[in-house]
């Protein structure tokens, strides 16, 4: 009988008729998936402190990590920028993390190509190194300036480059670093715009 | 940021967000705060609940409108009008902070006999070069005190001799080195302390806006005298000793061919009313990109080096000696330019920096122009630049004329683009719109593309830079997909085979390279480089190998390191700084243990200020910084952007350098003089003051001098970026762009992920129901805008919100809103909006004018194909502008334009 | 079956406990739950600081792995641009748990009998052609002023050009959710208990249960409960009833970057609605009132409320609410075998909606 009654108490209807919810519009109609209701964030493996990736409030975020892959990223309660709350978009940063359409291999365009063909990551910095010592050699400039005021410069004017701003600074840092080493000035940022 | 840095010393916002709960009135003027920052936009909330009156002062009603106790609809392009009326109505009733104004601006600064204002001269200053559009600013600088000693140093003979040798050279290297550092003045100068002497900055400035009257503004910026009077008693009542009122700009300021001085005649009347270095004061600057603040700290600009030192040049920086002349035994901080240097220089090179090869300051590339982003792409266009990179950027949308923007990546040899989407910028050769046109095709663009998946925030560490100078560190959470790396990855490894491949060349020019500092740790299955090495780096290190503390610590002997000068600290004792996260309940309002701001963690700059000359709070309710007289030090909420233990009554004695030379109450103390700037002698080439001009493209004619526009505009010349005429018929409305809180920038990330591009799903303008009824444009339906650039379809949003401007001689300005997120790929889509705009740029920062040009607007889907370029050509040959016709790949045609099929050469 | 007369006040006729209609002292004991359950909670929205970002309808797709719908139901659409101010929404649905309103009002400030046009007003409706922009006065809101500018306007038009423009404008913003009603018709007539009332007192749908018969979307007096069209069964928001389980607040009052959205307990938020309301009336908002904040409303009071500037029609709410259940105690009264059947019908309809798990 202790089965029977097992079973009967998981039925609504009988939980319904004999509990304290006689209209089965509360404890009596939960099914076991509503019992067994966990937050993803109470079962995620870890949780990394990070910060938005858009506009330049820095609201700090909670990155919610479960078997390597985000499953949630929210405020940060705790900071005195943003205590927790975030915009449209920093609400929307899991999904840019996940997009489908994010493109994650190497893809190459041969001059006068009409589709982009796959690399394999080290053929392309080989070839983008190439090609910078290529660009670096063709563009130099030991001096520069009207013919009665040549200034030494030592730089090259074959390469240039544009950064974001949602670089870190010790993304810039390396950049600006090795640039100025290579003699490249033309090195912009999106801080201009 | 020069307009503040020429101010007060440093390029950046003076307050901090949270701050601004403690304002007794906010203005956001530049700025949609509540859309651009909207999690920022708490704290004008907190504020407002409070009872602080919050004005927004914007040609358009938006969503920060909606909630502001006042909206102010000036037209677009006259705030320096409508802040210079508010700077003339704050002198002529005397409701300045006359204390505050004697003791910590330049008020009582003596002028140069030799300056004239733009009273005198019609709307120019005085040096002015019609030639090649360039000031001599030699008239503006202060009367030299007795103090002068500039024959006693040899190295500063030397600066000025070369800029004697060179006057074509632009200060707007200096301007962007005022970054941190107030631009370099040869002396403190002689000083009327009754403010009387009519060459006083004083009375300079009350003589140069005289003619800003609440009449004048009415008829400029087009709003009701008393709407300006309600702005003017708001302002002025809430700025005080016991109150403070914050002024908060953005893009909306800087997007102009004045751009830099708008943020001047703020910061003068911010000055002026006493609100700068006190709480629920200052100037927010708020930057629209995670790490904006940090890509100017440590640049990646063209005329920056980290920490706000400028690039050499070529033609004033042979040597180290030349290129700290200009701060040799100077007053401030920026004194110790040589320190900061060799430190930089150290950091780089290492052992190689030596005392004997000058510390390896040949090694460094010299600029000796304008190599900015818009001039390189007019270099690609022109064949003169081989290979790019584009890292997180999509200029191709977001960069105003993105047409000419393609043009240049179409004549490159090879690109790199680094990004998380396939972003319209690698794309172009087979999609864009002059794909359709035909005048890009596979077949004739030759560029080679590399496109390198980036890893995202959360696939990375390191710091970003927030907009009020917080260094926060952001710690990996999982590892990037497939071939995603950090761009650090990138360029440490790129910097590695680079110095394989030449490891054993002979060739003097490879050495920089070779003798680089470049062994960064890496770790894991892909070999990412550890940027938390990168962050000691930057921090800087002593003779022993500890870590700085502070750039007070750094020296100019080659005995210690430091990357980025203004960052040092933020590996104070060993410990990143920036990775700190004390609970904000945990500490107090200023929340100094979360993160790490520059300088030295101080979170209000100037805010010595927030206390009188004797070093006493200048009130119970404004208390924020203090003179503690039986601890000797100053004490208070923050770390005082002070010496710590100089004494308010301190004088510097006879030949004091440096901060030496500051006096106990000279709070801003980046500034050579140690004041605030309602006057700058230097650092701006456009004027020691701000004079409103009319704006490149406007419909309008300047009603307060013959100047028409700002005259050392710059331009960039060739068919891709004819300019709209001023006052032109066929082009008679205005357009401004911006940004929605539902999209970010050129859109890659946000365009592309679908709970952002259901929320805003289509291209639009935003256009008043009067010019919707004298157009013929319906809502919901397309409409086609037309500039002299190109031609662009969106659909239309009537609305109430955006309103003509009626001038009193009866002229109507229309004005047209238009939001740039959009472009070809993604989810959302649509034409570009930065197709439409030209470039014209502010001198002192090479920034464009994108948020004012001006457009005809007609109802209905615009022409395809090559009909579009005729159709954009009609109009060109209407309004008198030479064709814009293209050669094979955006080349300028060799001779005269031809009309009908362009050729293909 | 002859104990459940004897144990339900709905077949004597009496609702001596209100259990579907008028106030309800503990929703939540009420539905069985034992007396030191968690204190019901709920969402305060106070719309006078909502700036429309829309954070809360991403937060809670996010949170919910809602899809993308072109706004009206198609998933993983993109829809055309509403022309509908800045709502691309539209309205709440099986895939939009939270839906942002935006409202343009701008009024003639000379005239002697001010008026409002409703934005909605000039603008083509769904398929429809653009109406008249003048014209359909509202009676009440001829009335109010602008509410957030109320001070200025009373010295100036903040709006008025000096050329004469005659406009003022005023935008209203306000995110609408489910309300989780204390008297629920969805709860009410759902034949599958497959809608339930949680511990914290909200109104959740159990996936797992549902059939998709869709007797609930007609029994809302909100019209916030839809079914998804290529799935059948019903969605709506869940006060995010998992997170709560977890301590967290839902993921909308997470995100909201003004507090416009409030959640807590619901004794709690309607003492600070209260307070907040009394606060704008003091500044000289006349037009600011709570809506869903009365107990003794069409719904018994709801657990999310809202602080509105205008009427709730404004808003594309209903006036007077009232839970389609209401009669419901003196129709089974009149017809106690009919509803003998009903029980019947929805026992049939659980068994037969098992879903195979």
């Amino acid at each position: 009988m202790a089965g029977v009654k097992t079973w009967l108490d998981s039925w609504p209807v009988y939980r319904q008729l004999t509990g304290a919810d006689p209209f089965g519009r509360g404890s009596a109609a939960r099914s076991k998936a509503t019992d067994a209701t966990v937050s993803r964030t109470a079962t995620a493996d870890k949780v990394v402190k990070s910060v938005c990736p858009y506009c330049a409030v820095g609201c700090a975020q909670n990155v919610y990590v479960k078997d390597e892959k985000i499953v949630q990223i929210e405020g940060d309660p705790n900071s005195p920028i943003n205590r927790g709350r975030l915009c449209p978009k920093g609400s929307a940063s899991k999904q840019l993390v996940t997009s489908p359409s994010r493109v994650t291999t190497v893809r190459y365009r041969r001059p006068y190509g009409t589709e982009w063909e796959d690399l394999d990551l080290d053929t392309a910095m080989e070839m983008i190194a190439d090609r910078v010592l290529a660009a670096r050699e063709k563009g130099w400039q030991v001096e520069d300036g009207p013919a009665d005021n040549r200034r030494r410069v030592n730089r090259t004017m074959g390469i240039a480059s544009l950064g974001g701003a949602t670089l870190d600074n010790e993304e810039n840092y390396l950049m600006k670093k090795l640039y100025s080493a290579l003699g490249a000035i033309q090195i912009e940022n999106q801080a201009r715009i | 940021m020069p307009g503040l840095g020429a101010s007060f010393g440093r390029g950046g916002a003076t307050n901090f967000l949270e701050d601004l709960a403690n304002s007794d009135c906010i203005v956001i003027e530049g700025s949609n705060m509540a859309e651009c920052h909207p999690v920022g936009f708490q704290w004008v909330g907190e504020a407002k609940a409070r009872g602080a009156k919050v004005i927004h002062i914007d040609p358009r009603f938006t969503r920060t409108s909606a909630i502001a106790d006042l909206h102010v609809p000036l037209r677009i392009g006259t705030d320096i009008a409508f802040l210079g009326g508010l700077i003339k109505y704050v002198l002529d009733n005397e409701l300045y902070f006359k204390d505050y104004v004697v003791a910590y601006t330049n008020a009582a600064a003596l002028v140069n006999d030799e300056f004239v204002d733009t009273e005198d001269l019609d709307g120019l200053f005085s040096g002015f070069d019609a030639e090649n559009n360039i000031y001599d600013e030699t008239s503006w600088s202060y009367d030299p005190g007795e103090q002068d000693a500039a024959t006693e140093q040899p190295a500063e003979a030397a600066e000025q001799e070369h800029e004697e040798d060179a006057p074509e050279v632009k200060a707007s290297d200096r301007g962007q080195a005022a970054g941190s550092g107030g631009p370099p003045i040869p002396s403190k100068p002689h000083r009327d302390e009754t403010l009387q002497h009519p060459r006083s900055v004083f009375q300079i400035l009350k003589r140069h806006f005289a003619r800003y009257t609440p009449e004048m503004v009415s008829e400029v910026c087009g709003i009701e005298p008393e709407v300006f009077e309600q702005v003017a008693q708001w302002v002025t009542s809430n700025s005080n000793r016991d109150r403070t009122t914050a002024w908060v700009y953005s893009v909306g300021w800087t997007q102009h061919s004045v751009g830099a001085q708008y943020i001047r005649t703020c910061s003068i009347l911010q000055t002026l009313l006493g609100n700068i270095g006190r709480p629920g004061g200052g100037i927010m600057a708020l930057r629209g990109h995670a790490s904006i603040q940090g890509s100017t700290d440590v640049p990646t600009l063209f005329n920056l080096l980290p920490g706000y030192l400028p690039m050499p040049h070529a033609d004033q920086h042979g040597t180290l000696d030349e290129y700290v002349a200009d701060a040799a035994g100077k007053a401030g901080f920026w004194g110790n330019k040589r320190a900061y240097m060799t430190s930089l220089l150290k950091a780089w090179w290492g052992e190689n920096a030596t005392a004997e090869n000058d510390f390896a300051f040949d090694y460094l590339p010299k600029i000796n122009g304008d190599h900015s982003s818009y001039q390189t792409i007019a270099d690609m266009i022109a064949g003169k630049v081989s290979g790019y990179f584009l890292v997180g950027e999509n200029p191709g949308v977001g960069h105003p004329n993105s047409r000419m923007n393609r043009f240049g990546l179409a004549n490159l040899d090879w690109l790199v683009v680094r990004d998380l989407q396939m972003i319209e910028s690698a794309t172009f050769w087979k999609e864009g719109p002059e794909h359709e046109t035909g005048e890009l095709s596979p077949d004739t663009v030759g560029t080679e593309v590399f496109f390198m998946p980036a890893a995202t925030h959360v696939e990375k560490e390191g710091t970003f830079t927030q907009t009020q100078r917080v260094l926060q560190w952001r710690h990996k959470a999982v590892e990037p997909p497939n071939d995603a790396r950090s761009d650090l990855w990138f360029f440490y490894h790129l910097g590695r085979i680079l110095r394989d491949r030449l490891k054993d060349s002979p060739d003097p020019r490879d050495r920089p390279l070779l003798d680089l500092t470049w062994d960064y740790p890496v770790e894991g299955e892909t070999q990412d480089p550890d940027a938390a090495a990168v962050l000691r780096e930057i921090n800087g290190f002593g003779p022993d190998g500890q870590l700085l503390n502070s750039y007070l610590q750094m020296k100019d002997d080659g005995s210690t390191s430091g990357g980025c000068w203004i960052y040092c600290g933020v590996y104070a004792d060993g410990v990143n700084q920036a990775a700190r996260r004390k609970p904000a309940k945990e500490q107090g309002a200023v929340a100094s243990e979360w993160g790490w701001a520059w300088p030295l963690n101080r979170r209000m700059l100037y805010n010595r200020a927030s206390a009188d000359p004797e070093g006493k709070p200048w009130s119970e309710r404004k208390a924020y910084v203090w003179w503690d007289e039986d601890a000797g030090e100053w004490t208070g909420k923050d770390v005082p952007d002070f010496e710590r233990n100089k004494r308010p009554d301190y004088e510097p004695p006879e030949g004091a350098k440096a901060q030496d030379a500051l006096a106990g109450t000279d709070p801003f103390v980046m500034q050579g003089d140690g004041k605030a700037w309602l006057y700058a002698p230097a650092g701006l080439v456009d004027g020691p003051l701000p004079t409103h001009y009319e704006p490149a493209e406007s419909v309008v004619e300047n009603a307060f001098y013959s100047q028409q526009a700002n005259p050392t505009m710059e331009h960039i010349e060739g068919p891709w970026n004819r300019e709209n005429p001023a006052q032109s018929e066929v082009f008679p409305f205005q357009v401004t762009t911006y940004r929605l809180t539902e999209h970010h920038t050129a859109g890659a990330m946000s365009r592309t992920l679908p709970y952002l591009s259901e929320l805003q799903p289509e291209f639009f303008v935003e256009v008043s129901p009067e010019l919707a009824r004298l157009r013929g444009l319906s809502n919901g339906e397309y409409a086609t805008l037309i500039s002299a650039r190109t031609a662009i379809e969106a659909k239309v949003l009537v609305t109430e919100r955006v309103r003509p401007i009626k001038l009193r001689n009866g002229t109507v300005v229309h004005q047209i809103g238009m939001p740039y997120h959009w472009s070809y790929a993604g989810i959302s889509t649509g034409d570009a909006a930065n197709d439409l705009l030209g470039i014209v740029l502010d001198s002192n920062t090479h920034i464009q004018e994108s948020k004012v040009s001006s457009c005809d607007i007609v109802p209905g889907r615009r022409p395809r194909g090559p009909e579009l370029l005729e159709y954009v050509e009609s109009y060109r040959r209407r309004a008198g502008v030479d064709s814009g016709r293209v050669t094979r790949n955006g080349g300028a045609p060799r001779v005269a334009p031809m009309d009908g099929q362009q050729e293909g050469s | 079956m002859t104990s459940i007369s004897s144990v339900s006040a709905a077949f004597t006729g009496r609702d001596p406990g209100n259990r579907l209609y008028g106030p309800v002292p503990d929703v939540t004991e009420q539905s069985g739950y034992e007396p030191e359950h968690p204190k019901r909670v709920g969402f305060f929205t106070d719309t006078s600081v909502c700036i429309g970002c829309k954070a809360c309808e991403v937060a809670c797709k996010e949170w919910n792995t809602l899809p993308m719908d072109d706004s009206h139901g198609v998933r993983d659409a993109l829809g055309d641009l509403s022309g509908m101010s800045y709502d691309n929404t539209g309205q709440l649905g099986a895939n939009s748990w939270r839906h942002v309103a935006f409202i343009e009002q701008s009024r003639a400030v000379d005239l002697p009998m001010p008026s409002f046009g409703r934005p909605g007003d000039d603008r083509p409706h769904a398929h429809g052609m653009p109406a008249p922009d003048t014209g359909d006065l509202n009676s009440t809101a001829t009335a109010q002023a602008s509410v957030l500018n109320a001070e200025a306007l009373s010295e100036f038009d903040p709006q008025t050009g000096q050329s004469g423009a005659d406009k003022q404008v005023r935008w209203l913003m306000s995110s609408d959710v489910c309300k989780h009603c204390t008297h629920a018709g969805c709860l009410d007539v759902c034949p599958t208990g497959a809608l339930f009332r949680t511990e914290f007192g909200t109104v959740v749908v159990q996936q797992d249960i549902c059939n998709g018969c869709g007797y609930c979307v007609a029994s809302c007096p909100y019209g916030v409960i839809d079914q998804r069209k290529d799935d059948g069964r019903v969605f709506k928001c869940t006060m995010c009833y998992d997170r709560l389980t977890d301590g967290l607040m839902p993921a909308c009052a997470t995100a909201c970057p003004t507090q416009s959205i409030q959640f807590g307990d619901l004794d709690e938020l309607q003492a600070r609605a209260d307070a907040r309301l009394a606060t704008l009336q003091d500044q000289g908002v006349e037009t600011a009132r709570l809506y869903g904040r009365d107990e003794s409303d069409g719904v018994g009071g709801v657990g999310a409320f809202f602080l509105l500037l205008d009427e709730p029609e404004v808003y594309g709410l209903p006036p007077d609410p009232i839970v389609t259940t209401r009669d419901l105690p003196a129709m089974w009264k009149a017809a106690g075998k009919a509803a003998l059947m009903m029980v019947g019908v929805a026992v049939t309809a659980i068994v037969g909606s098992r879903r195979p798990r």
